[in-house]
């Protein structure tokens, strides 16, 4: 069975559009509420409400300047909101001292866009950091334990490559493998399948999917690729001008009646569903029948 | 007064509003993290997030150890220069043996200290600058707070202390090549040997003269190393942001030096 036919067949029928649904049986290790960030003077996030179970794959999607970058951003505890609150396992990040984020840290991990390995260092290096610097391991350990991520990523004998002698799809495995060296409970992924073909892009759908099953972590990813997003997702919520415009399963979202969703899954702009007079109104700023601007 | 020029004096007004309220927020950046390095180096190892000694000496190496063939060559350079003018000057007056009075105090209380601030503002400020740049855009610096690795203890920190004892040390050493370069000139010039023009100028130098050099070369080094951070932190864009703010702050830094040196000058003598 393939995994997006597994995620169709477990989505719950008849629940309401908009609310948490799908089937999360864990308990919350992410509890969102109510909230609102800015950057600068411009509102990205508008009262968000939102909570991710353990175990599952929440997959984050929207349009270019939705705000999912900047709800990632915060779910990470990289910003401050302008209000409400953020729970990360049983904890308000907001309120969190210097060293109980430390602490929480430690159990979450990110694999970014772009890999951020550090190019200065070895992939093994890399891999090591977290282990390094919040670890009193020795480095025979630390060695054996980045060995065994990177077989976890299919990298195995990469570990003294420097990161520029990787391609992008390895570079996006090794950011996975040093994501998961502190063995979190979260893993925060942003656009894993960015910039890469359609091969490598599955490939790692398939590495995400295998890491939640393996390791039993919470993975939130954040994505535009549909495609890669049915595949993985357990639950999907879509923003879509800093607001949620739905959050259930793939299931639920492919029989959204709503235009927006629609749109952004049939790849259309809005412009293409509108009615044709409609769309010259729009553009001219007159009504018809009124006569246009000459 | 026309509605034209009235308008245009707005803003302009504006603008210099803007830009000295950027300033001093600039300022509050640069002193924000200088305080935050400080409470890493003294409360890191308390908070389990020790700053690296190895971080430290990779650093020192790169600031300090391989800029010694560039501090040489300025320093001599400079020593030399200072006696083909310091005896050109004195002889108008026939006063040219006292040349070393002005060679032993410019290269201790002025030259070694500026120059070596300036080298290592162009060599590793820019450094420093386009390394924190190129991190900030490329997730590095987010990933390390993600990994719960503070990057202020963990990058700025050790190149903080490695240019507090390294800039000191280039300046102690362009004194000294600075004044010995000076001495092999002026034995030749003017027929004294070297030991003779030794003597002469550890009689004139006192600890005060070379307090004052290493003191001032210690406050370049802080200058330095906040400004290249600073300025990498707040990168914008993508490599062209890198090479704009790279730029920005050697200029930045090279301005302080001067200024600082100044105003160090002035204090000194009161």
């Amino acid at each position: 069975m393939t995994a997006t036919a597994k995620n169709e067949e477990q989505a719950p029928e008849g629940a309401p559009e908009g609310a948490p649904k799908g089937a999360p049986k864990g308990a919350e290790v992410i509890q969102v509420r109510d909230l609102v960030a800015h950057w600068g003077p411009r509102k990205i996030l508008n009262e968000i409400n939102l909570e991710i179970h353990e175990g599952e794959i929440m997959v984050i999607m929207g349009g270019s300047g939705s705000g999912k970058s900047t709800f990632l951003r915060h779910l990470m505890a990289l910003e401050r909101p302008t209000s409400g609150s953020i729970n990360v396992l049983g904890r308000d990040i907001g309120s969190m001292g210097v060293r109980e984020m430390f602490e929480l840290r430690k159990k979450i991990g990110v694999a970014f866009q772009g890999g951020a390995l550090f190019s200065s260092m070895t992939v093994g290096e890399n891999i090591m950091l977290p282990l390094h610097e919040n670890t009193g391991l020795d480095r025979m350990t630390m060695e054996i334990m980045a060995r065994m991520k990177l077989e976890v990523v299919d990298l195995a004998g990469f570990e003294n490559l420097m990161p520029s002698e990787l391609s992008g799809g390895m570079i996006k495995r090794a950011a996975f493998a040093r994501a998961i060296i502190m063995d979190p409970k979260i893993l925060f992924c942003d656009e894993p399948s960015a910039g890469l073909d359609p091969v490598v892009s599955s490939a790692l759908d398939d590495l995400i999917l295998r890491m939640r099953d393996a390791m039993g972590m919470t993975i939130v990813v954040v994505t535009h690729e549909l495609e890669s997003a049915f595949k993985i997702a357990d639950r999907i919520t879509m923003l879509d001008k800093g607001d949620i415009l739905f959050t259930g399963t793939v299931k639920e979202l492919k029989k959204s009646k709503n235009q927006r969703i629609q749109n952004l899954l049939n790849r259309q702009t809005e412009e293409d569903t509108l009615d044709p007079d409609e769309y010259l109104r729009r553009l001219t700023g007159e009504e018809l029948g009124k006569g246009a601007a000459p | 007064m026309p509605e034209e020029t009235q308008n245009s004096v707005i803003r302009f007004t504006e603008k210099m509003g803007r830009y000295t309220v950027d300033a001093i927020e600039e300022l509050g950046i640069y002193g924000a993290l200088f305080g935050e390095s400080v409470y890493w180096i003294f409360f890191g190892a308390r908070m389990r997030q020790p700053v690296r000694i190895s971080s430290v000496f990779a650093q020192m190496m790169e600031i300090g150890i391989r800029a010694i063939p560039i501090i040489a060559l300025m320093g001599s350079t400079i020593g030399i220069m200072l006696a083909i003018q310091g005896i050109y000057s004195l002889r108008i007056f026939g006063a040219e043996s006292r040349v070393v009075y002005g060679i032993a105090l410019s290269v201790t209380r002025e030259f070694a200290p500026l120059i070596t601030g300036i080298l290592v503002a162009g060599r590793s400020g820019s450094a420093l600058a386009a390394r924190l740049g190129t991190m900030t855009i490329n997730q590095e610096i987010d990933a390390l707070n993600v990994m719960g690795i503070n990057p202020v203890r963990y990058l700025v920190v050790p190149a903080l202390l490695a240019m507090v004892v390294m800039v000191p040390a280039l300046t102690l050493f362009s004194m000294f090549i600075g004044m010995y370069s000076a001495g092999l000139y002026v034995g030749v010039d003017l027929d004294i040997g070297m030991a003779a023009y030794i003597d002469q100028t550890i009689d004139i130098l006192t600890l005060n003269d070379l307090m004052h050099g290493l003191g001032k070369s210690l406050i370049f080094a802080v200058l330095i190393a906040i400004i290249g951070v600073a300025n990498g932190a707040l990168v914008k864009g993508g490599a062209e942001g890198v090479g704009k703010i790279t730029t920005r702050a050697v200029v930045q830094a090279i301005i302080a030096i001067v200024i600082t040196d100044m105003l160090f000058a002035y204090m000194a003598i009161q």
